[in-house]
């Protein structure tokens, strides 16, 4: 959204003032990508918001019924109970991914802006995890946490902290902060990049005059970077708010297709999941197609207001 | 996966050219305020390599050893796990499968990519203003949402569980963000360029591969790369459209493999390694490329 909204119109500037391509020529180069978008993505796009407004028969669609796939959501079991604790699970998700992979993204980030040196080294490191398939990142944590031989635990006892040696993924209690923690490590080198490259944007001057004005280091950055970094902190927000609503490998890998233990770990991507390949009941597709709309809803809508909103921060601070 | 699609689609591609007006201003301030910087970078930098070398390190161990010794180093280092996982446990087949369906679809991609972007920069029509929007709405496309038609249409087409039905989906998922990139890098060169390529007598199909292929390589680099990570980590798209065995791609072939070795913890490292290993490799010859593009256009 936010991409669409800055690149239009100077494009479409951009494009009135050259003008090379006849409309015959430019639509033949087109063509190729656009069949392939259409038949892949926009077809199916359109499509899947019929599917829940239908009952199915398997793989067969049934009569109309309006919004019964969606009051079935949140009147009949295991939905009823399991939504709402899933919904819940994908906030703390976000939350906890807010706390604590965007303030050590930003921590990093800060601490890498007053050296040259060494800089891409340490960016490197910190965006290795970021390319890992989150499914690999899953497994591998699960094998790390394990209680019998996994190292975390071997390694907790070797330094005497014995006491903290647990079952992490076997406990509902541990399991899903091992989750939000585990998101967090592999996605941290992201915001620490923006961060770094907005802080880079940041005009020296500025700083140096509230230097001169006799402001601390924390107040220079309290006062003076933090409210100048509101874009992209507003960026990383909504992106953050999307991936902890989407979140699905490292869910699988850590609890399973079932959220265990005992649905502690369980989240809306999973339902769906659970749903529409998994549960074997004959209205599976509509069911499962009402939960990705709901999803699609959820997502989207709030992106929208969260970047108004912090479009709005903007304006008043600017 | 999906996130990084969109994440990297929001950051449009411009100039990744460093903020030189910072340097001069660099002082070290204290010494002990150095240091302890250098101690919190050396801190994370730690906490976030460790645990990949803990994976590599135990996938060169045996068994009997990782269960025993859960902190030992692999001296000597014993690659039968290796063996066991490529051989016994099909990676050598999820690998292949891998690198045929993302090099393909990659490709397909963006070559088709390039000549829509070319077509998008370079006319002025109000059809192709209109095609642009229905490319850059596909920027939000939520997986859930598509991937239960998009499995009824692949089968219709008889292509549930081929290589084909996945690549055709990776290249169409695919035309938003490249579209996108390389529309904005084509709009940046001179029109003048092949205003001169039309006096020498080129035709358009002649303009746009003699005369701006070679000057978009670098945004050519950058769609190849941000394309080729998050195909190749995908999980839920094959998950969904890949039944047959002999068509995994390794993350879903890691899903069972999980499953059947349980205890041969070894083999299991082994088989996160392999899964790993190409885009390592990919993220040191292209780190300029990623971090760059990461970031581009951000520091504003």
């Amino acid at each position: 959204m936010s991409a669409t909204d800055q690149l239009t119109p100077k494009g479409r500037g951009q494009r009135r003032r050259t003008a090379a391509l006849p409309t015959g020529t430019a639509l033949l180069f087109l063509a190729p990508a656009a069949i392939l978008f259409a038949v892949f993505v926009l077809y199916p796009m359109v499509t899947a918001f019929t599917y829940a407004l239908f009952s199915w028969r398997g793989t067969t669609q049934g009569e109309f019924v309006g919004m019964a796939n969606f009051v079935h959501l949140f009147t009949a079991e295991p939905y009823r109970s399991q939504v709402p604790r899933a919904f819940g699970h994908n906030l703390l998700l976000f939350a906890g991914a807010m706390v604590v992979q965007n303030s050590v993204g930003m921590l990093l980030a800060v601490l890498l802006h007053r050296r040259e040196r060494f800089r891409r080294f340490f960016q490197t490191l910190y965006t290795l995890p970021y390319l890992v398939s989150p499914l690999v990142i899953g497994y591998l944590w699960s094998l790390l946490l394990s209680p019998l031989f996994g190292p975390v635990n071997a390694l907790l006892r070797q330094v005497g902290l014995e006491s903290l040696a647990l079952p992490w993924l076997g406990d509902p209690s541990t399991a899903l902060w091992v989750v939000v923690l585990v998101t967090a490590w592999q996605w941290v080198g992201f915001p620490m990049l923006l961060y770094g490259a907005a802080l880079g944007g940041i005009s020296p001057e500025i700083d140096e005059a509230a230097e001169l004005d006799g402001a601390s280091g924390p107040q220079r950055f309290f006062r003076v970077t933090l409210p100048l970094l509101i874009p992209v902190i507003g960026t990383v927000s909504v992106l953050t708010f999307i991936g902890a609503m989407e979140s699905f490998p490292i869910p699988y890998a850590l609890g399973g297709s079932t959220g265990s233990p005992a649905g502690a770990t369980d989240v809306m991507s999973l339902i769906f999941y659970r749903t529409a390949f998994e549960s074997g009941s004959s209205n599976a597709i509509g069911i499962s197609s009402s939960i990705a709309i709901l999803l699609f809803i959820v997502i989207f809508g709030l992106s929208v207001l969260f970047t108004r909103w912090f479009r709005q921060t903007e304006r008043k601070l600017f | 996966m999906s996130m990084t699609t969109q994440s990297a689609a929001r950051v449009p591609v411009e100039d990744p050219a460093p903020p030189r007006a910072n340097r001069r201003r660099r002082r070290t301030g204290s010494p002990l305020a150095s240091a302890v910087t250098s101690v919190a970078l050396w801190i994370y930098a730690l906490i976030a390599v460790v645990p990949l070398l803990v994976m590599v390190t135990n996938s060169l161990r045996p068994n009997r050893e990782l269960a025993t010794e859960p902190l030992g180093l692999p001296f000597p280092p014993d690659f039968s796990s290796y063996q066991r996982a490529w051989i016994e446990a099909s990676f050598s087949t999820y690998f292949w499968n891998s690198i045929l369906v993302t090099v393909t679809s990659v490709t397909i991609s963006t070559v088709v990519s390039l000549l829509a972007a070319y077509a998008l920069a370079r006319s002025s029509s109000r059809i192709v203003a209109a095609i642009e929007s229905v490319f850059i709405s596909g920027l939000m496309m939520p997986v859930f949402l598509m991937i239960l038609p998009i499995f009824y249409l692949l089968e219709s087409f008889g292509l549930v569980s081929t290589k084909t039905g996945l690549i055709m989906v990776y290249a169409a998922v695919s035309i938003p963000f490249s579209v996108f990139v390389l529309a904005t890098f084509f709009r940046q060169l001179p029109g003048e360029l092949e205003e001169a390529a039309r006096l020498d007598g080129a035709g358009p199909l002649r303009m746009f591969w003699s005369v701006m292929m070679p000057l978009v390589r670098p945004a050519i680099a950058t769609v190849v790369v941000f394309r080729f990570v998050p195909i190749w980590n995908d999980f839920f798209y094959p998950l969904i459209l890949i039944r047959d065995r002999a068509n995994y791609t390794l993350p879903v072939g890691l899903t069972t493999f999980f499953g059947e070795y349980q205890t041969d913890w070894s083999t299991l490292f082994a088989g996160l390694v392999i899964a790993t290993a190409p885009l390592v490799l990919l993220f040191l010859v292209a780190t300029k490329q990623i971090i760059s593009g990461l970031t581009a256009g951000m520091g504003k």
